[in-house]
């Protein structure tokens, strides 16, 4: 099973730009290294990961054997609205991994001001 | 007294004193008897590695590896440490109880690394960590039995281990662990393999110097399991000290083997007052 | 037919005999453990692509230029299963003027692509951090695709260093 964890600022306010780690657990197998038996290990890498927030696409990246072991991806976002951050990835096998994590952003003084 | 002296072969020249004469040389040829007797024991118990020249790993690897390890996030062992934390609160087996039914939080672990291998008093035999772990799982939680470095089993331990993170090891060789210290020293110090090498010529005698382009280390084992990167996964003592023994084309005993646990326990002693630093990352 | 031999004759045939049971058997053992060693494909041999044919399948036929783009990487990898990798493209990131694609490209490596991102305004920052896989001494280029068609490129040169014992358990 494809585990991940996910790492945000504690505290994200509109209009930050934020970094996100994620680190997804998963073997990459390249399909080039052999076991303890000298039998070839089948090609298994994560062939995309997608996150999506409030329905929209915001970073896909895809990986080929050329990724490490357990990969780590770092990007930014833009903080807009809050809403849930949903990570898919899925691998050679057919394997869906998943993550979801809620998204908090705090309202500026000024968009505060602005609401009636 | 003096048939067991002319037997040893020592001649003792204690001067007869007059008066308490008997009395005072039988004590001092009592004592130097057990003295004698107890010079093979102090011996084995002499270090090649002084308690004040210990080092971790760490301090033979390059800045990346620092830089992995010292991660709070993205160590590459720490999704292992997620699992084992899932599973040392998942029920399993007959029993219908977890880890934590019958020991709480993880902090009731504290120590317990620091500790092993040890004698287990039901079988008498030496268990590591991972042999504890599997024998409580089977014999008292009644579940499946978790095979050697099965990834539940790294996880587990990882887990079990992380409790005593800064904790100096300790671990005894007195009673029936004694045999099995003298083994793994035994084994530590002879030549091997087809290369013919004792560890402790290297990891004793030229640690800090270079093989092809790695630092030899001294071979701690208190970063263990180790998220090993040559291998792209989490790995445990046993797993490395096989490989160590094809490092000097040896034949590697099978997986489970008295050997490793044997040469485990001489390292623990070894590493005496090294910290536990889990997960660590090597190459 | 009579056949004799001399004591040191027979003598020096044995020893020639046994001399070459020996190297034959040191042979056979070489071989069974080149076998062992040759469990894992030998990458390190595998040929250096030219920086043209890196980039020819994302760049097609539009303008490339070097530059715009701050790539790092260790000089010397501990290991080449993880070879810690940043890069950040300058770039304003709005609607008008942003990166679309990154793509890691590896000099050596079987499969040259090691990965590709997808990217938009929303981001931010085309700032990213992975962990890439290097079988070997080789040349790394990260190559961005801009929001108006262009390329920009930037190249690293990494030493990848063997581990001292070979191993595939």
């Amino acid at each position: 099973m494809s585990t991940a964890r996910l790492q945000l600022p504690a505290r994200i306010v509109e209009g930050d730009v934020f970094k996100l780690r994620l680190l997804v657990q998963h073997p990459m197998d390249s399909g080039f290294l052999r076991d303890l038996d000298g039998v070839l290990i089948k090609r298994n890498v994560i062939r995309h990961l997608q996150c999506i927030l409030n329905d929209k696409e915001v970073f896909r990246v895809e990986p080929t054997t050329g990724t490490s072991a357990n990969p780590l991806f770092e990007f930014y976002l833009r903080a807009t609205k809050s809403g849930e951050l949903y990570f898919r990835w899925v691998d050679d096998k057919g394997y869906i991994g998943e993550l979801r994590q809620k998204l908090v952003i705090e309202p500026t003084n000024q968009s505060k001001a602005a609401k009636p | 007294m003096h048939m067991l002296f002319h037997a040893i072969g020592i001649p003792l020249a204690i001067p007869r004193l007059s008066g308490q004469t008997n009395f005072f040389s039988i004590c001092c040829q009592c004592a130097l008897v057990c003295l004698l007797l107890q010079l093979p024991w102090a011996h084995a118990q002499q270090r090649l590695l002084p308690l004040d020249k210990l080092q971790s790993g760490l301090a033979f690897t390059g800045p990346e590896i620092l830089d992995l390890q010292g991660d709070d996030f993205a160590n590459p062992g720490l999704p292992y440490m997620d699992k084992g934390s899932k599973l040392w609160r998942q029920i399993a087996g007959k029993s219908d109880k977890s880890c934590q039914s019958c020991h709480g939080e993880l902090n009731s672990m504290k120590g317990v690394a620091t500790r092993y291998p040890s004698i287990d008093k039901a079988s008498g035999r030496l268990f590591n960590l991972e042999d504890r772990i599997r024998n409580c799982r089977q014999t008292r939680q009644k579940a499946s039995e978790w095979p050697l470095e099965s990834e539940e089993l790294l996880a587990v331990t990882l887990y079990v281990t992380s409790a005593s993170n800064g904790m100096p090891i300790k671990v005894s060789i007195e009673g029936k662990a004694k045999s099995h210290f003298e083994a793994g020293q035994h084994i530590f110090t002879k030549r091997q393999g087809q290369m013919n090498l004792a560890c402790t010529q290297c990891h004793d005698q030229r640690y800090g110097s270079k093989l092809f382009t790695d630092k030899l280390s001294q071979g701690q084992p208190n970063a263990y399991p180790a998220y090993r990167i040559e291998w792209q996964r989490l790995a445990s003592l046993e797993r490395r000290l096989r490989f160590c023994y094809t490092g000097v084309k040896a034949d590697i005993p099978p997986w489970g083997h008295e050997d490793m646990r044997d040469i485990s326990l001489y390292l623990m002693w070894r590493a005496q007052g090294l910290n536990i630093e889990v997960p660590s990352v090597r190459k | 037919m009579f056949f004799s031999l001399s004591r040191r004759d027979w003598l020096l045939r044995c020893l020639k005999t046994s001399a070459g049971a020996w190297g034959l058997s040191v042979g056979v053992s070489r071989a069974q453990d080149m076998s062992v060693l040759g469990r894992v494909q030998d990458m390190s041999d595998a040929r250096l692509r030219n920086f043209d044919e890196m980039i020819a399948p994302y760049v097609v036929r539009q303008p490339v230029k070097q530059g715009g783009i701050t790539l790092s990487l260790p000089m010397l990898a501990d290991n080449g299963h993880l070879v810690p990798l940043s890069l950040k493209v300058d770039s304003p990131m709005t609607e008008e003027s942003h990166v679309t694609h990154v793509y890691l490209i590896s000099q050596r490596n079987p499969v040259p692509l090691m990965a590709m991102f997808v990217l938009g305004p929303w981001n931010g920052r085309a700032e990213l951090s992975m962990r890439v896989r290097l079988s070997g001494t080789q040349m790394v280029v990260a190559l961005a695709r801009m929001s108006d068609g262009t390329f920009r490129y930037e190249t690293q040169e990494v030493v990848v260093t063997e581990a001292a014992c070979i191993d595939n358990g």
